[in-house]
């Protein structure tokens, strides 16, 4: 039963990345380059050291922006309020890291719960307009992503919150001291970001709670079933609105990996769209965390090699319509396997029928 | 007896509410207030011919957007692939228009907005995926695929990797004798006269023909919904698809030319974006303005006379934005105006809560009229998404979205 289901669950995702593969393969054709040359660059070109471990510390992101999205998924949930989610995170816990002075643990501790905090509460809006007043998340999300960002460029012009660097054009948030930065692990002639700890026991969390506790169960049941599990004593319309803060929070972690050991200040250089990548990793990696990690490698891999496209004079822009492709192809297959399943289940419960009929007769 | 009164008074209050005269009448007194303003603080930018002509210009994008949503909506597919839509718009028109002129521009986003909207709508109904899902990885395939195709066919024709050779433009008319009339009367300083001609005079010269043409599509569109048997169909599958399809409408087929339709009308809008308001595509050209046109469904009720009220507001906003920030204020101290008549109004009527809430924003737009020198320039670009939250959060029961719009929908199941 396991090994069947193991087998369905990792032939959906398989296909699409097989599928977007061919795709791609005739888009190179077209233009004329050996698409096999050019697989084989960008792969050996992803697997250099240096590469890996940038690789790595974008994961670290996309991991949590994907877990965030399947928090959400699991109770059918649609968090595209992931990208507002991110920077009200990342955004406030430079500024309230930048503004204490603690001893070192302490003061990151306060950096990451401010940032979750911060996301969680921004994610709530939606989850109120979605409990009280019946507005779909998607919509109320979107208009709450374009706001966030107004806000935090607002607050980030110089007389507010920002400061521009002597020599620098971007605005940014003050630098937070040295108490409050995370180190890097030096490997690989890089320097890999120890908020991957962080993500490892994010991951964790979310499937213990997820599996193993009470409220993991009510939120299952919920996305399962609204009406059964509130029938069964489940505070529906309250699972659904601690889930979306609970997604918010950790979609506020998103940035913190690159903020606590990187820039160490929140800039306009922060990169949008996230919302859609978290999404589109919790669907290919069927909310599951060890999918979730390899689709978010698979991505951060996808982004690093791309500018060997550029040499080979092919816009590295093609590796953002294989993304859409990659999504598109999964959310069919799984559909397709779905209808399938539904018609071995009716086919099975089909024979049961006809057998206990047939039965009945012959006595 | 007795008791049918006051629900037949309501109707009619509500026919009232609705009644073409009471909406012009309502314009003409919001109207009254903005000259009003205008002569106290000596600005003079609201009714300016520049800004009215720019407002109608920022507008055609947001309302082709509105439009496009609409028809997806109404058929019962939400449609977040607009952006995308209107990214495969202005990189058609830009690139066949550079070819062969700005009408072929126009006839190829056309047609590629309406394979755009297919492609949209074999995902939803046909293979019966998420719709969100499907118009998220529209937009993303569109913008990345756009950028694609930019670095490939730009450069070697004497554009950029992000902006296209540049397109000829329209012809732009005036109309006679109206348009210099409405100069001259403008130009008077009569107050409210002028300031109305201004603004019809902004309305009246260096008009597109194209702008006239996207335009009639509104008063189109509202004739196929209501009037037509295709239109009542189309509401039809949206409201209740399992009835429809039990009385013998092929909702799939409706499904399909609507939702192609939709993307069409996105797809025109990224057309206009770079033929009429600019002459070449841009990267990022679009920036959100699908989304807004989401919004301006949402804002307008799912009507096209509201859709086009809404993108219009939103089209002036952004005038106002990219012209001259301080008409902002102006416009802070209109709606404190209008927000304190309501509140009196609603005083009156005895409904407090909503009494409560006019005062409120009547007091809060004092207060930045008093505190804040400058509306800052993010605020205003939000100012459509946060409008679009406001109405839904208080007067989501009154709002009439199709009933099935973003569920979904298979044959012969439940």
């Amino acid at each position: 039963m396991t090994k069947s289901r193991i087998f369905w669950g990792t032939l959906a995702p398989v296909a699409a990345i097989l599928s977007s593969l061919i795709f791609v393969y005739i888009i190179l054709t077209i233009r004329g380059v050996n698409p096999i040359d050019i697989f084989a660059e960008m792969v050996s070109y992803g697997f250099q050291p240096r590469n890996l471990v940038s690789e790595l510390n974008q994961t670290i992101a996309y991991y949590m922006a994907g877990v965030a999205a399947a928090i959400g998924f699991k109770m059918l949930l649609f968090n595209i309020g992931i990208d507002g989610q991110y920077r009200m995170g990342a955004f406030f816990g430079a500024v309230v890291g930048a503004a204490v002075n603690l001893p070192p643990i302490l003061h990151v501790t306060l950096i990451i719960i401010t940032a979750m905090l911060a996301g969680g509460l921004w994610a709530a809006i939606a989850g109120y307009l979605k409990v009280r007043r019946g507005i779909s998340e998607v919509i109320s999300n979107i208009m709450l992503n374009f706001i966030a960002a107004a806000i935090i460029a607002f607050l980030l012009s110089e007389d507010l919150l920002g400061t521009l660097p002597e020599g620098s054009q971007n605005l940014q948030t003050r630098k937070i001291p040295l108490s409050g930065q995370m180190p890097t692990i030096k490997a690989f002639n890089g320097e890999i970001y120890s908020f991957l700890f962080v993500a490892i026991a994010v991951g964790i969390a979310y499937w213990v709670m997820l599996n193993k506790t009470v409220f993991g169960f009510n939120l299952r049941a919920t996305g399962l079933s609204f009406r059964a599990a509130r029938s069964s004593g489940v505070n529906a319309p309250g699972m659904i609105f601690i889930t979306t803060i609970l997604s918010g929070a950790i979609a506020g972690l998103v940035g913190i990996g690159t903020l606590l050991s990187d820039t160490h200040s929140y800039s306009m250089a922060f990169p949008a769209g996230y919302a859609f990548t978290g999404l589109a990793l919790a669907l290919l990696g069927r909310n599951h965390p060890v999918g979730i990690f390899f689709a978010a490698f698979l991505w951060s891999f996808l982004e690093r090699t791309a500018p060997v496209l550029e040499f080979e004079g092919v816009p590295p822009e093609i590796t953002i319509v294989m993304q859409g492709t990659i999504v598109l192809s999964i959310v069919v297959a799984y559909e397709l396997v779905a209808r399938v399943n539904l018609r071995q289940q009716q086919r099975a419960v089909g024979k049961v029928n006809a057998e206990a009929s047939s039965l009945k007769e012959s006595q | 007896m007795t008791a049918k009164t006051p629900e037949k008074k309501r109707s009619k209050a509500k026919k009232f509410f609705t009644s073409p005269a009471r909406i012009t009448l309502a314009i003409a007194g919001l109207f009254f207030i903005i000259s009003l303003v205008e002569l106290i603080t000596g600005a003079t930018d609201i009714t300016s011919p520049g800004t009215s002509g720019a407002t109608l210009r920022f507008a055609i994008p947001l309302l082709m957007a509105g439009l496009g949503g609409l028809w997806a909506e109404r058929v019962g597919v939400i449609n977040i692939g607009l952006e995308g839509m209107m990214i495969v718009g202005t990189w058609t028109a830009a690139w066949f228009g550079y070819l062969h002129g700005p009408l072929v521009g126009f006839a190829a986003a056309a047609i590629f907005g309406l394979a755009s909207g297919f492609f949209h709508a074999v995902l939803t109904v046909k293979i019966g995926i998420d719709q969100a899902v499907s118009g998220l990885a529209i937009n993303l395939i569109a913008a990345g695929g756009a950028r694609y195709l930019s670095g490939i066919f730009f450069p070697p024709v004497g554009g950029d990797r992000t902006v296209s050779p540049p397109v000829d433009s329209f012809p732009t008319f005036t109309i006679p004798i109206i348009a210099p009339l409405l100069e001259k009367i403008d130009s008077q300083n009569i107050f409210f006269i002028s300031n109305l001609a201004g603004v019809l005079h902004g309305l009246t010269k260096d008009l597109s023909l194209v702008t006239v043409a996207l335009l009639l599509l509104v008063p189109l569109t509202s004739w196929i919904l209501w009037r037509s048997k295709f239109g009542l169909r189309m509401r039809f599958s949206g409201e209740n698809p399992m009835a429809a399809e039990s009385l013998g409408i092929n909702v799939y087929r409706i499904r399909y030319i609507a939702i192609s339709i939709s993307g069409m009308m996105a797809s025109l809008g990224g057309a206009y974006l770079a033929l009429v308001a600019s002459s070449v595509y841009r990267e990022g050209q679009t920036a959100g303005r699908g989304f807004i046109g989401l919004a301006t469904v949402i804002f307008g009720n799912w009507r096209p006379g509201g859709v086009f009220a809404g993108s219009m507001l939103f089209g002036f906003t952004d005038a106002l934005r990219v012209r001259q920030s301080e008409s902002v204020m102006s416009l802070v101290m209109v709606a404190g105006i209008v927000a304190a008549i309501l509140g009196i109004y609603y005083s009156i009527a005895r409904r407090w809560k909503f009494a409560a809430i006019s005062i409120g924003v009547a007091f809060f737009g004092l207060w930045i009229n008093q505190r804040v020198d400058i509306i800052p320039q993010e605020f205003v670009t939000v100012f459509p998404n946060f409008t679009t939250l406001i109405v839904l959060t208080f007067l989501a029961q009154r709002l009439t979205p199709p009933a099935m719009a973003g569920m979904p929908y298979r044959r012969g199941s439940e």
